[in-house]
């Protein structure tokens, strides 16, 4: 209790219950980052069993056996589920957050240190739940990730009498993880900031991280309720959703989907964040239009919640409808292109470093574009009748995804990696996998394009029986995005030998490994708990390198004048 | 609670010059808001392609509820006194007063437990139709919002009692206030909007 006596900063080793149940945000990041790549791995894991079924259909596949249809729609569901709520929010959001938030605004913790402890607990549960879906009967949920009913709302038509529950449990306790997270985040920028940081000194990575709390707290909402009302179909037998009674399956999808856009902007934003804190390091150079950056990222925000039914275009909604969320989803893409250009212009005349945190920044600026580009031809409301649930839409979302999740998370871990561990990690593997991971990523989505133009539809087990998706060429085109997504889990060693052989054998991190102006760097490497034992002053905005007439390139933050 | 806890100076800290709790505690209401906000959106909108529903409206008990609506109002109005006696230092009347707000979340109960079991024992269950499921999952979920208050606000009576975490009560009453403020608008949509 507050009362108690003064514990010993930092010094003294840390026990295991002490590491388990720690208040440190530091510690909570730890723990949300490593929960996170675990479920990472499984998730990989399903996509590989459900990708030698559709390279290889009907063949045992080596580490699971034959894959029957249930399976596979299980596998699919949740690859997806996984890849979203347990591998993109808990690592971008949760982890980099607790991990970045107090050190980069120059305080000791969050305002509310068990109610963050109580977030990851919830969250832990929350995957411990999801996965035991798998082992109950009848299977882990098969009714894909936006879980449409009626076939989510009654187990006659989804065949998973226990899974759909579980699932839907599973993503509620989630939800409540990210909404006290989240809580906790945005009342720590608000309120904790160091003397001096004023609004426009918080660091961008910071910014993008509480807005994206901010828009998850908000579209969240009516999905919880939507739940409530979906889990009482499940379980109870109201109906809600019931097109055979008063309900209305739509109205289900209206809820999903305006959470569900939002959402990628949830973890869009601390992508984006990541990527602009290491563009402006490794490129030397004042981030280009700090405030317009700002400001075209509360606009997307704000249009992010009137995009949702462009998710919807064949469901049935009225095609005037569809004419307006088609502008409004145009209309989005002029403040993301707006800061996939002020990123641009960041690296423009800069002297830059290839570093690997910097390959992937760069990386997820051009990856990414392909993502945002080809979302163009599937948020108008014509085309998109084409291309609706056809790989074309799975490439499309990936291409936006992967830069997110993955591209820009190792991008953050390769980053902040000497801050938090102490060591370096070893450049030369970095760069390995690196370029095997984007290369193979390349190798397995392009393609995918390619079979989504020829009319290849989604969450189909197997397309022999379709004679026009059966063709040799086609079928060819399926392995060779198999055997690639083999060779990017291949290339994901050296990555988990550089992050596990760095924490011992890596060359002892100083302070400011990178020469970085923000309020982290001039913390110890790793940080005790409470970070400093001075807390640092802000003097300036966070960006200030090369400034002309000084001797040194950079000029952290909190340096006095 | 590790033994070792220490309220971190980042709590203590007020760039915005609003208190910390408060601030959360507004956000708490902002993240709430959208999930009744949801609810009653998706009630309305069935509800407009449902007229047929305003008759099943009268059977939901008006005169109860309006004596609810007294109740819930006259305990928000407790809890003002148990704010403005904690600022006048008056922290034992502030104790009462919480009491008091207390008892008129239990009055409140005990007429919701009462009108549920009316109807339910006339067949107005959840499974009736999907007016009663909505009317079952809004009240329901505002009276569980009912029964954490009053539990929350018991245990904060406990502290201030010892002259502990005073600025609580404030935070407290920010909450039943909003419980009182869903309530206003669960009350027309089930109760008064019926009949043809």
């Amino acid at each position: 209790m507050s009362d108690s006596e003064q514990e010993n900063h930092g010094h003294h080793r840390r026990s295991l219950k002490d590491i388990l149940f720690s208040t440190d945000h530091k510690i909570i990041g730890f723990q949300y980052t490593i929960t996170g790549m675990l479920m990472a791995l499984i998730g990989g894991y399903m996509a590989y069993v459900f990708r030698m079924q559709l390279a290889h259909p009907g063949e045992a596949v080596p580490g699971f056996g034959l894959v029957t249809p249930m399976d596979y729609n299980a596998l699919v569901t949740n690859h997806g589920t996984i890849m979203i709520f347990w591998v993109a929010m808990p690592v971008l959001i949760a982890g980099f957050g607790n991990f970045l938030i107090p050190l980069m605004i120059g305080c000791d913790d969050m305002v509310f240190p068990r109610v963050n402890r109580l977030s990851f607990q919830i969250f832990f549960l929350s995957s411990l739940v999801l996965l035991a879906s798998f082992f109950v009967e009848g299977g882990g949920f098969g009714g894909a990730w936006t879980s449409y009913p009626p076939l989510s709302a009654k187990s006659e038509y989804n065949l998973t009498p226990a899974g759909d529950t579980i699932w839907l449990v599973a993503v509620a306790l989630e939800f409540v993880a990210f909404l006290l997270g989240g809580i906790n985040f945005v009342t720590t920028v608000m309120n904790s900031r160091a003397k001096g940081m004023k609004m426009h000194d918080i660091p961008m990575v910071v910014w993008m991280i509480v807005i994206a709390s901010i828009l998850f707290m908000v579209s969240v909402g009516p999905l919880v309720a939507g739940a409530v009302m979906l889990g009482f179909d499940q379980v109870a037998g109201t109906h809600f959703y019931d097109p055979f009674s008063e309900g209305d399956p739509l109205l289900w999808q209206h809820l999903f989907w305006f959470f569900g856009h939002p959402e990628v902007y949830v973890v869009l934003l601390p992508a984006m964040g990541v990527v602009a804190e290491i563009l402006c390091v490794f490129s030397r150079k004042k981030l280009f239009g700090y405030k317009t950056l700002l400001y075209s990222t509360f606009a997307t925000g704000i249009l992010s919640f009137v995009v949702w039914a462009h998710h919807q275009f064949v469901a049935g909604i009225d095609p005037r409808m569809a004419h307006l969320f088609t502008v409004t989803t145009l209309l989005i893409s002029i403040p993301i292109a707006e800061m996939v250009f002020l990123y641009i212009a960041t690296l423009y005349g800069g002297s830059i470093e290839f570093k690997t945190p910097m390959l992937w920044a760069i990386a997820f600026v051009a990856e990414f574009l392909i993502g945002g580009v080809t979302g163009i031809y599937l948020g108008s409301s014509g085309t998109d009748i084409y291309y609706h649930d056809s790989y074309f839409v799975v490439a499309h979302f990936h291409y936006t995804f992967v830069p997110i999740a993955i591209i820009a998370v190792f991008a953050g871990i390769t980053y902040w990696y000497p801050k938090a561990i102490g060591r370096m990690m070893s450049d030369f593997w970095g760069k390995v996998h690196f370029w095997g991971t984007i290369i193979s990523f390349n190798c397995i989505f392009i393609p995918l394009f390619l079979l989504g133009m020829a009319g290849q539809h989604r969450r189909i087990y197997s397309y022999e029986h379709f004679p026009e998706l059966a063709r040799p060429e086609l079928q060819e085109m399926r392995g060779f995005v198999t055997a690639s997504l083999i060779v990017m889990i291949i290339f994901q060693i050296p990555f988990l030998w550089n992050f596990i052989a760095s924490m011992f054998t890596g060359e002892k991190a100083e302070k400011n490994p990178w020469r970085s102006n923000t309020l982290e760097w001039s913390a110890d490497s790793p940080p005790p708990h409470g970070n400093w034992s001075e807390l640092p002053e802000c003097h300036r905005p966070p960006y200030e390198y090369s400034v002309p007439d000084r001797k040194e390139d950079f000029w952290p933050q909190h340096q006095p004048n | 609670m590790s033994d070792t806890y220490q309220v971190p100076i980042a709590t203590n800290r007020s760039a915005t010059g609003i208190p910390t709790g408060r601030l959360a505690i507004w956000w708490v209401i902002a993240s709430e808001i959208v999930i009744f906000g949801g609810l009653l959106v998706c009630f309305l909108l069935l509800r407009l392609r449902h007229p047929e529903w305003a008759a099943e409206a009268e059977h939901t008990k008006l005169a109860a509820g309006a004596f609810n609506t007294f109740v819930l109002l006259t305990s928000s109005y407790f809890v003002v006194l148990a704010h403005k006696s904690i600022t006048d230092g008056r922290n034992l009347d502030a104790v009462k007063y919480i009491w008091w707000t207390i008892g008129g979340g239990l009055v409140f109960m005990l007429v919701k437990a009462y009108e549920y079991t009316a109807e339910i024992s006339h067949g107005y269950t959840m499974f009736k139709s999907v007016f009663w499921s909505f009317y079952y999952l809004a009240t329901g979920l505002h009276g569980l919002h009912v029964l954490a208050g009053m539990i929350i606000m018991a245990i904060i009576a406990k502290d201030v009692k010892k002259g502990l975490n005073l600025q609580r009560v404030e935070y407290i009453g920010i909450y039943w206030h909003f419980v009182d403020v869903v309530w206003i608008f669960l009350f027309p949509l089930f109760y008064i909007a019926s009949g043809l």
